[in-house]
Order: structure tokens, then C-alpha cells, then sequence
């Protein structure tokens, strides 16, 4: 149980990627790659910035300014800087938003509500059951509001960890019953809106075996700092023998 | 106005006099953020003390923290960025910088701030309601604030608070069409567009966007309002389940949270523009003025203005990347946001090249716009970074974001106002402020601002988001998480204190300069705009209210000869000797 950005030595990497979470997904580092970039790039812009108004301000007294040419080059230069640092983020962001999941990827539901994530698993039929709101009822063991007259709710497993099995694509469908919630993980570089009203897909793949934090990034009221939950990631063996134990709770 | 029938409380307080009304709006903006950074202090110490017991309140319950964030933003945003530099100094200095007498429509002019003084007190006013201020943050976001049940101070206090932004928007705009017309028709003779002083191009820009933008918000307040009172569902699903009551009955429609966004942010963006053109004009004619020097590239200056105005009202999705938007729409909200990088960094290449070798004057208020644009470049150059959705999608809500919009916003909008402050204090007074008190609040502040703000980078990047009422004392990995940026988090906390406090020099300087304060020349600056005219100085006697204003020039024109220099005036009617184009 113990979160992999404590093991030892991490403080040293956490220096050299500007204190980012450890980085647990398989798109992950590219992205952090990336980000990291984007920074040296600001960092050595802001610098050189800084550097010109300094010399500016210090260096000997010139008669006039100067031609208008040191306005365009450098703008140009930037605007192809842009327009790269666009374009990288484009085919970044395409890769894991402009199509869907995998047709073989882990389904999982994610449902924010006022203060806390629920996950359902669709069972062993594969299938989530309908759920209808009039039937929530978090007492009585049914926090999502799965209706019992529908035969693909009864082997629905309904958790308040994530549980997930490395290594092989996760198709979330995240949606909310209340407000609007943020669903983020930051060690797998993740982030959703939960919108009551609307289900939204994102799919990931976890790498690396360990407990993650889940957290809620969008103010949902006076509960929102302690909404989370913990994503417990499994090598594959572990993973079905957690949920076959699940399914057999289930199982009628 | 100023008939001596008029009862000293009717001349002060409802007065149409523009120069009066600038400074009520300032006292009223001064006032907004002496409380706003009050309430920021509050949430820092909270954050990194959570057991400390506020004098007079007791603990502060995760609702007040919100509570505390929500009015702090709301007023920082309206009554402090909004207000100061658009009303405040475009009222004290705009109707003079292009030659004119008064603003165009004096009445609403008066009626507009107290709408705005009216909006400020519905704001407060939401603490003593039933449940306290609304707590969703100024986005607002439904159907949180669109249902009264969904938690503290979102009944009547959510309801002030729309009521409040509500006014303040119509105050908004009738301001906006007064600056406008002002501008439009009341120049002076020679005032052609290309020899208006940026300054006035910043706040004409800003107006347009007002215009706009303050005209959906309200159109969207109007909305929620319904959802909230008329059993509307504009922004409420159908079946929402909050607190255990399913609201098909007060909302039988099928809406969407989404339209919210759209509309919200569609105002949202624009608006951090309205904050910061003012500041971005004023910048190029002190950064000029001091320096001595034409500002580089002055046409270029204007379009880069206008275009930044018209891509602001483009690019309000990129608040939307992880809300639900559709990804190839987020796309093209990335492109039209990395878009407006190029306009902001020719206006940095132009302040770089015009204070180039020119070993500038030293004054506070230049020390201020450079610092202006320091603050500009380190916070502005994290936009790019998060108009990248694939990059926003793990900044998105973080501190990352704060740092980056208190930075540009809030702390070089701020220096803005300070310039524009020290600069313009002696044609309010009479009086210079003192500049070796001044020089001492500029680096204690610039150093306040950056211990302040720079970390919250780093903290951002750590996973620490926003909105979090506490970092200690959270359950599971989370609280690993966020403990971890804790020992940032107190020096974060302690530099924001050193922030506030250094701002009492401020506060000392004005009180002392207003009234022990050197008497000013009646050009202290050597400043080349229509404000300097002696027949436009606010003491200047009563006859020269009826001579005739002609411009004959662009400002910022000196001439530089050997061991002297020349300063041109826009009303100097001067020949300019033998000068080489460029």
C-alpha cells in the first residue's frame, strides 16, 4: 500500500521533472516529456527575456532605437516555436482523445457524487445494468441506483476503489449524479470532468503496480477537498483473483 | 456641475464630474482589494494552519474556505481589475488624453458607478444571509449553483452574488458605451486614431470587449436565475439526484452544465482582457516616456492591441479542455489560444527594443512598468503551456493555473495600477509622492510577488489542486499527495504575508504624499499626452476651459540632441528637424 512516489531516491528525480507525481500510465511519458520541454523552453525564454531588459537597461546610451527588423525576425521565430510546440501537443493529444478505446479494453464506470467516486465493473456478462436515479440508495447497498429488474445490473460489482489490472487498456465511462465533479489521476497524468447529464469516455493503460491517488478537481461543495479514492493497480493475476472474489460476492 | 448651489455632499458624492467619478471608483476599488487580499490571507494561513481559530469566528469550516475564495476572486476580478483601471483611471485621464473636456454622457456616467457601488455591497451583503456567500467559486459552475439545496450558501448567498455580478455587469456596459462614445466623438482637432495614446487604445479595446462579453454574462445570469427560480432547466439534466432529492419536479427539462461553460467562459476569457489592456497601453507610454524615446513600432502596437482583443473573444474553450468538450474542439480552441501568444509577444519585443540602451528615468512609476513587464513575460509565458490540451489535462485546476493567472492578472495588472498611481498622482493632487518610499514598495512588492506566486508553479506541477479547503488530514494516497507540498505551501503562505505588508508602504505613501507631498511641476515628467496640457490640468484657471485643443503629433516624440533633450508634446507645434525615417 505504500504509494510509489515515497520510495527512495524519488526526491532526487522529483528535482529533475519540476516535482511531478511518479508516472504510472503508459501514455504518461510522453506526456511528461513534453511538458518538461515546454518548460525548459519558457524557463530559457523568460530568462532570455529578462536578460535583453537587463543589458537593455544597463548597457551605454544609444542615440535612437533601433530598425524596425528586430521586431520580425524574433517574432517569426517565435511563431514557428508555437507552431511546433501546437502541433507536438496535437498528435499528443490525438493519440489518446481523438479516438476511442480499444474494443478489448477493461470497462469501467466512474460516478462522482457529492463527496465521493463510485466504480462499477459490468460482471461477468459484460453488460452494465440500467440504473435509474429514483433508485439510489447508498444505505441500502445500491449507491448507483442499479435497477433490480434488469438482468444485466444483477452481476454488476460496485467498489469505491479503482481497481485495475496493469498493462491492459481501461475504457472509463465517467459521468456524475449531483454536481460537477473533476475525476483526476495525477500519476496517470488524467483528467475529467464528471458532467450530470452526459458520460464521458477516456481511456489509459496503467504500467507500473501500486496505490494511486484519485482525486476530485472541480469544486463541488464543502466536501470537495476529501472526495477521492484510491486506484489500486494490479499485475494481472492479482487482478482477476480480486475480481473473481468481487464476482462471487455478487453472484445471486 | 460644479455651480456653487450645489450642497458639498451632493457636489462629492453624486457628482458627474468624470475626475470625481474616477475617484470614487478608485476608493471603491481600494477598498475591494484591501478586503480581497484580507480574504486571500486568510485562506493562505487556513491552508497551511487549518487549526488556528479566526478572531471573532471560530474555525473555518471547509465552507467558509470556499466562501472566502469565491468572494475573493469575484472581487478582485470585478471591483479590483475591472474596475480601477477601466472606470477608475480611464474616468480620472481618458476625456483629457484625447483632448476632450468631459466623458460623453456625464449622467450615466455617475449612474454606472453607483450601480457598481450598489453591486459591491449586494456582494458583502451575501456573508449575512442564511448560510453565508455562495461557495462555488466565481465560475459559478451548474447545476452546483443552480440548485439552493447543494450546499451551503447556495441559496440566498448564490443568489446575491447573481444579483450583485448581475448589476455590475449593466454598470459594465453603460460604462463601456460611455468610453466608447468618448472616444469616438469627443476628440480634439488633430486627435486622428494613429496619434491616440495607447493608453486610450488599451481602454478602447477593453470597452469593446465589455460591450460583448458583459452582455452574455448577463444573459446567462439571467438563465440560471431562471433555472434557480422559474423551473427553467436551462443548465439542469434531467434526473439530477443532489442531496438525495431528485429535482425533475423544479426542473422537468433536459439541460446541460455545458452551456454554462460555453457562455460563462465566453464572457470569462474577455474579461481577464479587459483587466489587462489598460495596463498593456499605459505600459508603452510610460516604459516611452521615461526612456525618452518613440514607442518601437507604434502602429503595430495598436493592431497588436485590437488583435488581441479580437482573439480574446475566440479562444474561451481552452477553459474547457477537460469539461466534457467535444477533442476536436478543443483543438481548435488550442491553436486560436497559442494564436494570441504572437500579438502579446510583439508588444513584449516592442517595451524590450524601446527601453533598449536608452538608460531610462528612474522613476517609481517606471520601475513599476518594468516590473509590469517582467510579470507579463513569467506569467504569460505558462499560457502557452496550458492551451495545450494533452498538458492541460494534467494542469488543469492545479496551482499551476493559479500561479499563472495571479502572476499576468493579478500581480501585473496590480503594477499597472501602481504605475499608473505614481504617475498620475500629481495631476490628482497637486503633489508628488514620495519616490524614495516609492522605489522601497516597488522591490519589496516585485519580490513579494514572485516568492509569492513563482512556487505555486511548482506546487501546481506536484498535483496540489485547487479549491482544497485543507492539505492535512485528507484520507488515502490523496493525502500523500498533498502533504507532500506542504513545506512549499508555508513559504508560499509566509511570502504572501511579506506581500500584503509591504503594501502598507503604499498605503503610508499616499496618506503622507497627499498631504506633506513636494508640490508638482505642471509637467513633472516631461510627458508628451493631452493630460500635461496646461489648459487641460485639472487646477488650471477657469479660461482655459474655453481654449481651442489641437493635437499636431504622435506622443512619445523627443528629440535627442547633444547633452539635451527636446521633448515634443502632441500639442508642441514644433517642426521636427531633419528627422531620417527609419
Amino acid at each position: 500500500m505504500i504509494p510509489f512516489c515515497i520510495q527512495p531516491g524519488s526526491f532526487a528525480l522529483s528535482l529533475a521533472t519540476w516535482g511531478l507525481p511518479f508516472d504510472a500510465s503508459a501514455h504518461g511519458p510522453a506526456v511528461d516529456h513534453h511538458l518538461l520541454l515546454n518548460l525548459w523552453i519558457i524557463l530559457g525564454l523568460a530568462a532570455l527575456a529578462h536578460l535583453i531588459l537587463l543589458v537593455g537597461l544597463v548597457a551605454r546610451r544609444r542615440a535612437e532605437a533601433t530598425s524596425w527588423r528586430v521586431e520580425y525576425l524574433p517574432l517569426a521565430a517565435l511563431t514557428i516555436l508555437f507552431a511546433f510546440l501546437t502541433i507536438r501537443a496535437e498528435r499528443l493529444w490525438a493519440a489518446t482523445r481523438y479516438t476511442g478505446a480499444d474494443p478489448a479494453a477493461l470497462q469501467v464506470q466512474v460516478v462522482g457524487e457529492q463527496f465521493a467516486w463510485y466504480f462499477r465493473y459490468p460482471g461477468t456478462d459484460y453488460t452494465f445494468g440500467i440504473t435509474r436515479p429514483q433508485l439510489v440508495d447508498a444505505g441500502a447497498g445500491n449507491p448507483l441506483g442499479i435497477d433490480p429488474a434488469d438482468g444485466h445490473g444483477a452481476d454488476d460489482i460496485v467498489t469505491s476503489e479503482l481497481v485495475l489490472p496493469t498493462n491492459r487498456q481501461v475504457d472509463l465511462r465517467i459521468n456524475s449524479l449531483d454536481v460537477i465533479h473533476g475525476f483526476s489521476v495525477p500519476e496517470m497524468r488524467l483528467k475529467q470532468n464528471a458532467v450530470p447529464g452526459m458520460t464521458i469516455h477516456v481511456h489509459f493503460t496503467p504500467k507500473v503496480p501500486g496505490t494511486y491517488a484519485i482525486l476530485c478537481t472541480q469544486v463541488c461543495g464543502m466536501g470537495h477537498y476529501r472526495m477521492n479514492a484510491n486506484l489500486r493497480v494490479l499485475p494481472p493475476e492479482e487482478f482477476a483473483a480480486w475480481l473473481a472474489a468481487k464476482q462471487k460476492s455478487v453472484q445471486p | 456641475m460644479s455651480s456653487s448651489k450645489n450642497s458639498a455632499p451632493r457636489h462629492y458624492l453624486f457628482s458627474t464630474d468624470h475626475r470625481v467619478i474616477g475617484v470614487q471608483y478608485l476608493v471603491l476599488a481600494l477598498v475591494s482589494v484591501t478586503i480581497g487580499t484580507l480574504l486571500s490571507l486568510l485562506m493562505r494561513i487556513h491552508l497551511v494552519w487549518p487549526d488556528r481559530i479566526v478572531p471573532f469566528h471560530g474555525p473555518i469550516l471547509p465552507e467558509d474556505y470556499l466562501a472566502l475564495v469565491t468572494i475573493h476572486g469575484t472581487i478582485m476580478l470585478f471591483f479590483v481589475l475591472t474596475t480601477a483601471p477601466q472606470s477608475g483611471f480611464g474616468n480620472l485621464i481618458l476625456p483629457s488624453q484625447i483632448g476632450a473636456r468631459r466623458m460623453a454622457f456625464p449622467v450615466a456616467n455617475a449612474v454606472s458607478f453607483w450601480l457598481t457601488a450598489a453591486a459591491l455591497v449586494i456582494l458583502l451583503s451575501s456573508t449575512f444571509v442564511p448560510g453565508g456567500s455562495a461557495i462555488s467559486g466565481w465560475t459559478a459552475y451548474p447545476p452546483f449553483s443552480a440548485i439552493a439545496s447543494a450546499g451551503p450558501g447556495q441559496g440566498a448567498g448564490m443568489d446575491l452574488w447573481l444579483a450583485s455580478i448581475a448589476v455590475f455587469a449593466v454598470a459594465g456596459t453603460i460604462s463601456a458605451i460611455n468610453t466608447l462614445v468618448t472616444i469616438i466623438k469627443l476628440r480634439c482637432e488633430g486627435m486622428t486614431w494613429d496619434r491616440i495614446p495607447l493608453t486610450v487604445w488599451g481602454w478602447f479595446t477593453a470597452a469593446l470587449l465589455s460591450i460583448i462579453a458583459f452582455s452574455v454574462l448577463l444573459a446567462a445570469l439571467l438563465l440560471l436565475f431562471c433555472d434557480r427560480h422559474a423551473g427553467t432547466s436551462f443548465f439542469v439534466p434531467t434526473g439530477d439526484l443532489i442531496n438525495g432529492v431528485i429535482h425533475a419536479a423544479s426542473h422537468p427539462g433536459n439541460g446541460s452544465p455545458l452551456l454554462w461553460l460555453h457562455l460563462f467562459w465566453f464572457f470569462g476569457h474577455p474579461e481577464v482582457y479587459i483587466a489587462i489592456l489598460p495596463g498593456l497601453g499605459l505600459t508603452s507610454m510610460l516604459l516611452a516616456n521615461f526612456s525618452r524615446r518613440r514607442v518601437f513600432a507604434y502602429r503595430m502596437m495598436i493592431v497588436t492591441t485590437l488583435l488581441i482583443g479580437f482573439l480574446g473573444i475566440l479562444l474561451w474553450g481552452h477553459h474547457m479542455f477537460v469539461a466534457g468538450l467535444n477533442p476536436y474542439a478543443a483543438s481548435a480552441f488550442a491553436v486560436s489560444t497559442m494564436a494570441i501568444a504572437i500579438p502579446a509577444s510583439a508588444k513584449v519585443l516592442s517595451w524590450l527594443v524601446t527601453v533598449w540602451r536608452s538608460r531610462p528615468h528612474y522613476t517609481t512609476a517606471m520601475l513599476f512598468s518594468l516590473g509590469f513587464v517582467s510579470l507579463f513575460i513569467t506569467g504569460g509565458l505558462t499560457g502557452p503551456v496550458l492551451a495545450q490540451p494533452i498538458l492541460d489535462e494534467y494542469l488543469h485546476n492545479t496551482f499551476f493555473v493559479v500561479a499563472h493567472f495571479h502572476l499576468i492578472m493579478a500581480m501585473a495588472g496590480i503594477f499597472g495600477l501602481f504605475a499608473a498611481t505614481y504617475y498620475w498622482f500629481p495631476l490628482m493632487t497637486g503633489r508628488l509622492m514620495s519616490e524614495s518610499l516609492g522605489r522601497l514598495h516597488f522591490w519589496t512588492t516585485i519580490l513579494g510577488a514572485y516568492a509569492t506566486f513563482l512556487p505555486m508553479h511548482l506546487t501546481g506541477l506536484m498535483g496540489e489542486p485547487r479549491h482544497y479547503a485543507q492539505l492535512i488530514g485528507v484520507p488515502n494516497a490523496a493525502g500523500h499527495l498533498l502533504a507532500g507540498t506542504l513545506p512549499l505551501n508555508r513559504f508560499i503562505t509566509w511570502s504572501a504575508i511579506f506581500l500584503a505588508t509591504a503594501q502598507l508602504l503604499f498605503f503610508a505613501n499616499l496618506i503622507h504624499s497627499l498631504r506633506y507631498g513636494k508640490p508638482a511641476p505642471p509637467n513633472p515628467w516631461q510627458a508628451t499626452t493631452l493630460e500635461w496640457h496646461p489648459a487641460l490640468h485639472p487646477n488650471a484657471p477657469a479660461e482655459a476651459s474655453e481654449e481651442r485643443i489641437v493635437v499636431y503629433r504622435q506622443p512619445c516624440e523627443y528629440l535627442a540632441t547633444a547633452g539635451e533633450e527636446l521633448i515634443l508634446p502632441q500639442w508642441s507645434t514644433e517642426a521636427i528637424p531633419n528627422i531620417k525615417p527609419e
